[in-house]
């Protein structure tokens, strides 16, 4: 029976020689990760299955994210509540302060998957390492405490849609750009409880970075995985992170696709999504004079170096429009040193811009940079609900980290290919 | 499993964050996030529903977030079930595992109106409409989903050696 990628690692994880859409198996886990919101949660559900350990010590993570350092003392309660539980269970990959950055880019950082992998994760967009080569896909707290006790997950085989990706991408566009113009063209159900399985020529112009944002937003179209052919990127990546021996898996010649969409990399312009759904994608044709009151650039979607790098290349030697707020954090605490070492930092400070520890914060309306009523936000985040940002009148719309920079330059939504002229 | 409910009616892609906003996320207090459920899409929600009400949606019902603080605000706020046209994966699952019943039924979900008595024979994949007469057929739950619901969610199940 031919099979997608996904389905190759789902059989493997679920002792069988092969799996078909839509049968329910249970699966054997790499990986359980929660945050600080999420694990409270799935610890007091942990804890009413009375069990006395984890499955296994190495393969349960909590990164204290969200709401970290603590915004408030409820989140200090939380934070406890998880500081405590990985203490009692002896957990080898808890990272707090100091150590902890966000997530989705701390857990590749640190070399915690690999190709191959099954992963859960309570969050969403733990979709984001199938840019590995792994079967990764976002879960509740019940989940995430079953995966703890269990070490396993129930799952619903899916289908896929393939994306053929050809091409290079022009100068200033990146995969923040290409999963937009994605999610706009096939909605923010376009690939629900599907596969979005990435492969084709294509693929050699998108770095670590680029594939992990594409993979991230997954997500935003539905769906249950993202995930991307193994090439020598991907394996120079994990041999540089210390991950395990990877295991790599190809999809089937003749496996079978709900749907095969091509993309043309070169064709991919500066893209924005408009509130408030990722699927309200426009290029700059199409977008006219919206004046901004902030900008972050951030985010398990764009918080990496290379989002940092893209970011201060415009930056540099400018200002930041007057009555513009700009708020950039750094991903992981290597990513903030990285930048530091980089000058970076001195750019961004230089530009106006304030510098924050990582954390989620903004992204999600928690903290460093919520939004009042009327305000508009061009952020490298992931979503643009209703209220994601703060005040349910106010507005984000989702950028790369070079359109959001631009923008901070000129106090409108601004195409880094006008503002490198300006 | 049947439901019998007054209807509070949605449209397409409710997400998590208009659910249970994340300025509540730092508790994980039932009643406490049922008290704001619903809060950023209707402000009502929380002064009008009633035990055993139902949920009619849309399309892509509980989009974004994983939080599973979204389907226990809206179990602990009395709801018995929601119908849509469709759901989002990890809200669906999420659903399942805490004990809320979820039906997706396009059919339903379009024609039922604010405030219809609805009434839902999960079992057998019967949803009828008290007020219009009219009915409706869906697919029912997998065994392996239908033990974790009539199990009262995952933990339960586990608890009670179903799996």
């Amino acid at each position: 029976m031919a099979m997608t990628m996904t389905q190759k690692i789902l059989a493997a994880h679920s002792g069988r020689e092969s799996v078909s859409a839509g049968e329910l198996i249970l699966a054997d886990l790499d990986l359980v990760l929660g945050n600080d919101i999420t694990s409270p949660v799935a610890i007091k559900e942990f804890r009413r299955l009375g069990r006395d350990s984890v499955f296994d010590r190495d393969k349960v993570t909590m990164v204290m994210d969200h709401f970290v350092p603590n915004k408030d003392i409820k989140a200090a309660e939380q934070c406890r509540m998880c500081r405590d539980f990985c203490g009692e269970h002896d957990i080898t990959h808890f990272y707090d302060v100091g150590e902890m950055g966000i997530e989705h880019a701390l857990i590749p950082e640190k070399g915690l998957v690999t190709a191959g992998n099954a992963v859960i994760g309570a969050d969403s967009h733990t979709c984001t390492y199938g840019a590995l080569g792994a079967f990764s896909t976002g879960v509740g707290s019940t989940d995430m405490a079953c995966g703890m006790a269990a070490g396993k997950a129930w799952f619903k085989v899916p289908s896929a849609i393939k994306f053929d990706l050809t091409g290079s991408l022009r100068k200033y566009v990146s995969g923040k750009d290409v999963i937009l113009h994605i999610i706009g063209k096939i909605g923010v159900d376009g690939a629900l409880y599907r596969s979005m399985e990435f492969t084709g020529s294509g693929l050699a112009s998108l770095n670590m970075a680029d594939r992990f944002c594409i993979a991230n937003m997954a997500i935003e179209a539905g769906a249950k995985n993202g995930i991307f052919d193994v090439d020598e990127i991907t394996l120079g990546y994990i041999r540089s992170h210390g991950c395990a021996e990877p295991t790599v898996y190809k999809a089937d010649d003749d496996a079978e696709y709900d749907e095969v969409i091509n993309i043309d990399l070169s064709q991919i312009e500066p893209t924005v999504a408009f509130p408030h759904l990722p699927e309200n994608a426009r290029t700059f044709s199409e977008i006219g004079d919206i004046r901004i009151d902030q900008v972050v650039i951030g985010s398990c979607t764009n918080g990496r170096l290379e989002d940092l790098i893209a970011a201060a290349e415009i930056m540099k030697g400018r200002k930041a429009a007057k009555n513009v707020r700009v708020i950039i954090i750094p991903a992981t605490q290597r990513v903030y040193l990285e930048a530091m070492e980089m000058g970076l930092l001195r750019t961004f400070i230089e530009f106006g811009a304030v510098v924050s520890t990582p954390t989620c914060g903004p992204c999600l309306g928690g903290y460093m940079g919520i939004l009042a009523a009327g305000e508009r936000a061009v952020a490298t985040t992931n979503r643009n609900f209703v209220g994601r940002m703060g005040h349910t009148e106010s507005e984000v719309y989702l950028a790369s980290p070079a359109t959001a920079a631009a923008s901070a330059v000129t106090g409108r939504i601004t195409s880094p290919w006008e503002a490198a002229e300006i | 499993m049947k439901y019998t409910g007054n209807i509070i009616k949605y449209g397409d892609n409710v997400d998590t964050d208009v659910i249970i906003p994340a300025r509540y996320l730092n508790t994980s207090d039932h009643s406490e996030l049922a008290s704001h459920c619903m809060e950023d899409l209707d402000k009502t929600f929380v002064s009008r529903v009633k035990q055993g009400d139902i949920i009619a949606a849309g399309m892509n019902f509980g989009c974004g977030s994983s939080r599973e603080h979204a389907p226990i605000a809206i179990k602990a706020s009395g709801v018995s079930l929601v119908i849509a046209k469709s759901f989002a994966r990890i809200f669906y699952r999420n659903a399942i595992n805490i004990g809320l019943a979820i039906v997706e039924c396009p059919a339903a979900a379009e024609e039922i109106s604010e405030g219809d008595i609805v009434e839902a024979d999960l079992d057998n994949g019967i949803i009828r409409n008290i007020t219009t007469g009219k009915e409706y057929r869906t697919a029912p739950f997998p065994e392996f989903v239908q033990n974790i619901i009539e199990n009262g969610g995952l933990m339960k199940a586990i608890e009670n050696g179903v799996f």
